[in-house]
């Protein structure tokens, strides 16, 4: 054996020829799992894990809002390459990040198993025995009393039962005892730690099978939503989502109503809003109602269905050249700020003789600004609407395939209606009013106002796990910080005509103040001596 | 009484409280004063004994009035830092009575602070016996006032209703926990300052830091606070606030930057926790993070609100965006 060429995988025990510092694989193997799983690497990666954080903060991200990160992108064109390439556009599913979480996962695991086993076996073993020298530990005392040292250990037993520790059994001929509570603080720890472990495989669920999606809906009979991929304006699904997933139901928002502040310092401001759903579980279930709110989800099988916007919905009609009619619709404006004003578009690429775009802002109460010359929205509620548009005329840019939004004109090849002044030709229109285009374009109208809102639909499997590993976590965390593991020695021993008593105590978490411990105990020994 | 006889009452009452805090500040700083005159090394003695109370007990032979002076003002100074949280709390009552329909005191970041504030000071009053804190009373007085003086000076706002997603029972939980975890937090942030400041000159025997409690027992007090806090701490942050996110906006973890912050803090805490178990962490590096996790919360709670323009949870501005349009 001693005579087989060593190799870099050999398991062999370290031989003499070596250089001092030099490790066999293994060795490097179990001196790099011992780092890994050291506390000092834990708190290192734990530190590393708060640092990796921050840029998450700072910089837009993808999956938060990514609106936002595509504006921060076009106005950043030389950091967004250098951005993107390291991944600070989604900083959580990052490599990086991911490294940091999972190594310090195994460092926990890797430090988590020995120690359970190891608590396992410690759970039947007995208190230590007495240290020789109790007045070596740094918390001990001593006093004389003229009993005898089997009283006063009996009754120190007692004591002690009475207060949960545990008693090492008689030691034979010394006449001490041994004593020892707040084994369930490791219990704690260890629980503390594990459950850490089950909230992150119940996230992991969540956002690996699970999904988030939104969708503008009218308010009305008319319309409806079905829980199906093609029925959402937006979709973000997890890694594993499979669109089977998908629960079967369907709904509609009957009313909606919008609670306006009409006085006060928030005046104007909407204090609630409330929509009134109809909704089917399945294609064949009965019917139900239900009041949707802020911080009222519904709840269908696994998914959530909540409302987290609203907005108006003018509805325009385009009559073409021909006098056909080319838009005929609710057509969905988007609020920008507190008061409602809102901002959409319509595109007529069937128009004749030349497609017909508008762009235009809704004010649901209108008022006009002689210091900016424009109009402005008094109040989010529709007391006095008007929409304000420019007209543009040309290709719509629709006929390529390419998707667009449904928000916003291509206007690279068409060209603005303007006065004979040169100024931009507008059309402001209230309900019921129509105007005529200039040169036989048209028409368009204004017949009426609708509103929508936007229902976010998310599916957050691995939800309750996680919500179960947390309050687990917090159990574990209160036994490990609360219960103060602590052993305690007596010993009696004849000195002169007496018996002197010395009492010592340890708090093996550090954070306890023995010498009060010691104190009580001493009290409690003498105060029955008395009586 | 009509809210706007709560509001001006909350008023009123939150200057008063200010005054009262002054005051106590003032007791305090003639009770130290005071004890200049009794020598540090017989309070030394005293405190060593893990007590770390101010010991004013071992009057020195010269001076026997000044110990009995000291002792009197700083009796005083508790009494009126008592009145003046009572005093307070009424003007956090007030707020949420003087709003239609009443509410919780905590829609702006005026009431926020007014409750950091009284929370801080709250805990001071009722650790005070059990953790032997007498000698913090000058920096915890000094801290609440100045944060106060803040406060009414640059944050204050009119009352006025929630806005719906801040209407939630969770919401309540969660606020009255986070509060109370960073109530914790400051005082064993405080703590652990001091102990940093004491440790590194052990042998001083003059002034303040001469008559501190042993590095020892600091960093004990400052242990209990934070093993205190941050249970509290991880019941906000990572249970009602992600039960109130899942309700409001659909989903339980965003990766918000308050929640982002409130992560890290957490995790900094949780490696404060772990550095006073670690050979070569232990005392000081652990006094350093403890600092730095108190850094990190009054960052989440000053920085993102008024730095962050993609916080949903910005409340520095009193009208939020409308419909919570995060995906419009
Ligand atoms: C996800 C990562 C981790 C978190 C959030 C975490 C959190 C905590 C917290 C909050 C405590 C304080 C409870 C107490 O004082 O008993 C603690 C204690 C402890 N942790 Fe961790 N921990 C993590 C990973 C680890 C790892 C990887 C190890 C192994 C090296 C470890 C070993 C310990 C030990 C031994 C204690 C007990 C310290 C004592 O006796 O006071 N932890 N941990």
């Amino acid at each position: 054996m001693s005579t087989a060429p060593r190799t870099a995988l050999s398991t062999r025990p370290p031989e003499d020829d070596r250089r001092p510092g030099e490790l066999t694989f293994k060795e490097l193997l179990r001196w790099t799992w011992r780092q890994l799983t050291s506390m000092r690497t834990a708190l290192i990666l734990l530190l590393l894990l708060a640092l990796a954080a921050i840029p998450g903060s700072v910089i837009p991200q993808e999956g938060v809002d990514s609106l936002k990160t595509s504006n921060w992108q076009t106005d950043h064109p030389q950091l967004t390459p250098v951005y993107e390439r390291l991944g600070l556009f989604s900083v959580y599913d990052s490599a990086w990040f991911s490294a940091i979480y999972i190594l310090l996962m195994l460092s926990l695991v890797g430090c988590i198993l020995p120690r359970t086993l190891h608590y396992w076996r410690g759970l039947r073993a007995q208190p230590p025995a007495a240290p020789r020298n109790l007045e070596r530990l740094p918390d001990h005392t001593s006093y004389e009393t003229a009993e005898d040292p089997e009283d006063v250990l009996e009754r120190a037993r007692a004591v002690l039962k009475r207060r949960r520790y545990r008693l090492r059994p008689g030691d034979d001929g010394d006449l001490a005892i041994s004593a020892e509570r707040g084994y369930l603080r490791e219990a704690g720890n260890l629980v503390f730690h594990l459950s850490v472990l089950i909230v992150l495989v119940g996230f992991a669920m969540g956002s690996m099978l699970g999904y988030k999606g939104g969708a503008i809906l009218l308010v009305g009979d008319d319309y409806g939503f079905a829980n199906d991929l093609t029925q959402y304006d937006d979709f973000d699904p997890g890694s594993l989502f499979s669109a089977d997933d998908l629960d079967p139901f369907s709904f509609t928002i009957d009313d909606f109503d919008v609670d306006w502040l009409t006085e006060g310092p928030r005046a104007g401001m909407a204090r609630g809003f409330e929509s009134h759903l109809s909704y089917r579980e399945s294609p064949d279930a009965d019917e139900k109602t239900y009041d949707l709110k802020v911080n009222h989800p519904l709840t269908i099988g696994d998914t959530d269905v909540f409302l987290i916007g609203h907005g108006y919905a003018p509805v325009i009609t385009v009559k073409d050249g021909n006098g056909d009619v080319v838009w005929s619709e609710p057509t969905v404006f988007l609020p920008l700020d507190q008061s409602f004003r809102s901002v959409g578009v319509v595109k007529a690429p069937d128009a004749e003789p030349t497609q017909i775009g508008l762009e235009g802002e809704f004010y649901p109460t209108v008022a006009f600004s002689e210091e900016t010359g424009s109009y402005y929205s008094l109040f989010g509620k529709d007391v006095d609407p008007m929409i304000s548009m420019l007209v543009y005329t040309g290709d719509l840019g629709m006929d390529d395939g390419a998707a667009q939004s449904v928000y916003s004109l291509d206007k690279s090849k068409t060209n603005m209606l303007e006065n004979e002044d040169g100024t931009p030709y507008r059309i402001d229109l209230r309900p019921g009013e129509t105007a005529e285009l200039p040169e036989g374009l048209g028409t368009v109208s204004f017949d009426g106002l609708q509103r929508w809102n936007k229902i976010q639909i998310s599916q957050t499997p691995g939800k309750w796990i996680a919500l179960i590993g947390v309050v687990l976590a917090l159990i574990g965390l209160l036994g490990s910080l609360f219960i103060r593991p602590r052993r305690v020695w007596v010993r009696a021993r004849r000195e002169g005509d007496g018996t002197l008593v010395e009492v010592a105590a340890l708090d093996r978490s550090g954070g306890g103040d023995t010498s009060v411990v010691v104190d009580e105990l001493v009290a409690a020994l003498r105060g029955e001596d008395k009586s | 009484m009509t809210d706007a006889a709560w509001e001006s009452l909350s008023n009123q009452a939150v200057a008063a409280a200010g005054l009262v805090y002054f005051l106590a500040l003032l007791a305090h700083l003639v009770e130290w004063a005071s004890l200049r005159k009794v020598p540090v090394t017989a309070v030394a003695a005293a405190s060593a004994d893990a007590a770390g109370g101010v010991a004013v007990d071992t009057a020195p032979p010269g001076d026997e009035s000044a110990p009995r002076r000291a002792e009197m003002f700083g009796r005083l100074g508790y009494l009126l830092t008592c009145l003046a949280v009572a005093i307070q709390f009424v003007g956090l009552v007030g707020r949420g009575m003087a709003a239609d329909p009443n509410r919780v005191p905590w829609g702006n970041m005026y009431e926020f602070t007014l409750a950091g504030t009284w929370v801080v000071a709250l805990l001071y009053v009722v650790l005070c016996r059990r953790l032997k804190l007498a000698w913090m009373a000058p920096i915890v007085l000094a801290f609440v006032l100045t944060v106060l003086m803040v406060a009414v000076i640059w944050l204050y706002a009119p009352v006025a209703p929630l806005t719906e997603a801040l209407s939630s029972y969770w919401l309540v939980i969660h606020v009255v926990s986070a509060i109370i975890a960073t109530g914790a937090f400051t005082l064993g942030g405080i703590t652990s300052a001091l102990y940093l400041v004491k440790a590194r000159r052990p042998g001083t025997e003059t002034g303040y830091v001469g008559r501190l409690p042993q590095p020892e027992v600091l960093d004990r007090v400052s242990y209990r606070l934070h093993a205190f806090g941050f249970p509290v701490w991880t019941f906000a942050v990572l249970i009602t606030g992600p039960i109130w996110a899942h309700q409001a906006w659909s989903s339980y973890w965003n990766w918000d930057p308050k929640e982002v912050w409130a992560f890290i803090t957490w995790v900094v805490y949780a490696a404060y926790l772990h550095a006073r178990t670690t050979a070569g962490w232990k005392g000081r590096n652990a006094a350093i993070l403890a600092l730095v996790g108190m850094a990190t919360l009054w960052f989440n709670f000053i920085g993102i609100n008024y730095f962050s323009t993609t916080s949903q949870h910005s409340y520095a501005d009193s009208a939020p965006a409308p419909a919570l349009s995060r995906d419009l």
